[in-house]
């Protein structure tokens, strides 16, 4: 197995056949990376790129070095030697067959046998709702499922270095709690997002126009202090939510938490500046 | 060098699989990429009734030939007229003859020896295709994975290991069809093909046997109707007729 440093994302073109903005970016291990832009700008397409490490023959002309050299095909096809995990936007399994069998295969694919598939089930059913039986047909999982499903596949089967997120706050799972089971150690993660809690938490974001990488942005301290007050307000959300879901109504108390949670934490954020 | 060896030394690459599997779309990606290597293919479309993937074909400036094998098999009608192809090729200058089949049956497959074998399989199809897809898929040099983008990286990767366990041998591309990624690969084993040495070429894979009624017309359901070589879903087989 390559041990991964860094990768180089050496730009390629944008859309309308331009030069990227950015002509080399390098990456290393334990780095937290977002990718934002609009819809349509190009952020899973980049994440495409490392995914399969293109060489220059994708619709971008984007290539992708590891540790600085031109990766081999055998990297970049046998899942046993694959170094990047990928979770992406897809909302249902097309398999037909049941999660265990599924998990089991795939397990066999990375050459991890000895993986149990109850652990991956059990890693899975804490992210989502209702739960996973093993003996599910995969197709009949509902979107929330799946992306849970697909959360601990990636997470323990697919455990790699790199690993590639697409819009983990879809689909209504537990995020944070999804993010977590994903990151890992010395991890080098990009993460594709539209939201703000998920994109400054990142330290960098790579910004996404007309198809191209746009800019680098490094989070300011200013940005840190949002950050903590996003978190505190995003929890609020998530516990309106869970409220939700379970039958309750909403008082307004509820949200008073928020402002209060919000002020000590600005305080705090300030004085640590 | 007579004329019928230079037909034989001709590369020829035969590609098939199931419909809507993306065969065109894939080509055409790979193709463009060949002509701006400056090579010169000349294009076949091999169909049943009806194509318009010539016009597809045409508009990147190539000789294109259609053949529709109407109430023949397509296979065995794109084999029967591979000389006119060759000399289509020839003809029109042509550096290397790629022939898209119609193949529908799964039984047999449209490779020849001296060919480069191209399967084109959509993974969309689901994990236990691979097994059931039949000589197309096993006798197949090159297998073309489509439309990868839709389905997740675990059931990818299940989807490939199928495909070796049908065929250990192969080479796996995978190529989207709708943005082109991949074909650089592909075109790149297409570039490096070298037509086979072997004087006669020969089909890769036997056909089904032999001929049955309804291949010549027969409509009626009834046993009685029914002659030549024939198997009973308990696995009996006979031969009925003289």
């Amino acid at each position: 197995m390559v041990k991964i440093e860094c990768i180089s994302l050496i730009g390629g073109i944008d859309k309308s056949g331009n030069p990227e903005n950015i002509t080399s970016l390098d990456i290393r291990k334990g780095e937290i990376i977002g990718i934002v832009g609009p819809t349509g700008s190009g952020k899973s397409q980049l994440i495409a790129d490392i995914e399969q490490l293109s060489q220059k023959d994708s619709s971008t002309r984007r290539q992708i070095l590891v540790n600085g050299k031109v990766p081999s095909p055998a990297l970049r096809n046998d899942p046993r030697q694959k170094m990047v995990a990928q979770l992406s936007q897809n909302m249902n399994f097309l398999a037909d067959m049941e999660v265990r069998d599924f998990l089991r295969l795939h397990a066999r694919c990375r050459g991890k046998d000895q993986i149990s598939t109850d652990e991956i089930i059990q890693k899975a059913n804490q992210l989502t709702g209702e739960p996973i039986k093993p003996n599910d047909n995969l197709t009949i999982l509902s979107g929330g499922q799946t992306r849970a499903l697909m959360v601990a596949d990636v997470a323990v089967i697919s455990e790699s270095p790199i690993v590639l997120i697409d819009e983990i706050e879809n689909a209504g799972i537990k995020k944070h709690e999804a993010l977590e089971l994903l990151s890992g150690h010395n991890k080098l993660i990009m993460i594709v997002t539209h939201d703000p809690v998920m994109a400054l938490s990142a330290k960098k974001r790579i910004i996404m126009k007309n198809g191209g990488m746009s800019t680098l942005l490094e989070a300011t301290p200013e940005e840190n202090i949002v950050s903590e007050q996003l978190t505190g307000i995003d929890a609020t959300i998530l516990q309106l939510r869970e409220l939700l879901r379970n039958g309750k109504h909403i008082r307004e108390t509820d949200l008073h938490n928020l402002p209060q949670s919000l002020l000590c934490k600005e305080e705090n954020a300030s004085l640590t500046l | 060098m007579s004329n019928q060896q230079n037909i034989n030394s001709l590369p020829l690459i035969i590609i098939a699989g199931t419909p809507g599997a993306g065969k065109t779309s894939i080509l055409v990606h790979t193709i463009r990429i060949l002509k701006s290597a400056n090579r010169r293919p000349a294009l076949v479309k091999i169909d049943c009734l009806a194509t318009d993937d010539d016009i597809r074909f045409a508009k990147l400036g190539l000789p294109v030939l259609v053949g529709l094998s109407r109430d023949m098999c397509p296979d065995h009608y794109s084999i029967y007229n591979l000389d006119e192809m060759k000399e289509f090729a020839q003809k029109n200058h042509a550096d290397s003859l790629i022939m898209e089949t119609a193949g529908l049956c799964h039984r047999c497959a449209p490779y020849t020896e001296n060919c480069l074998g191209v399967c084109v399989i959509d993974s969309t199809s689901g994990p236990n295709n691979p097994g059931k897809a039949g000589p197309f898929l096993s006798c197949a040099d090159i297998v073309v994975v489509t439309k990868g983008d839709m389905i997740s990286q675990a059931e990818r990767e299940i989807f490939r290991e199928r495909i070796l366990e049908a065929n250990p041998r192969c080479y796996i591309v995978d190529v989207n069809g709708l943005n082109g990624q991949g074909a650089a690969e592909l075109a790149q084993k297409f570039q490096s093909f070298k037509a086979g040495s072997s004087g006669e070429d020969k089909l890769r894979h036997n056909a089904p046997f032999a001929v049955c009624t309804l291949c010549i017309g027969e409509q009626r359901v009834d046993k009685k109707f029914h002659r030549g070589l024939l198997r009973n879903m308990n696995g009996c087989e006979q031969y009925v007729g003289e």
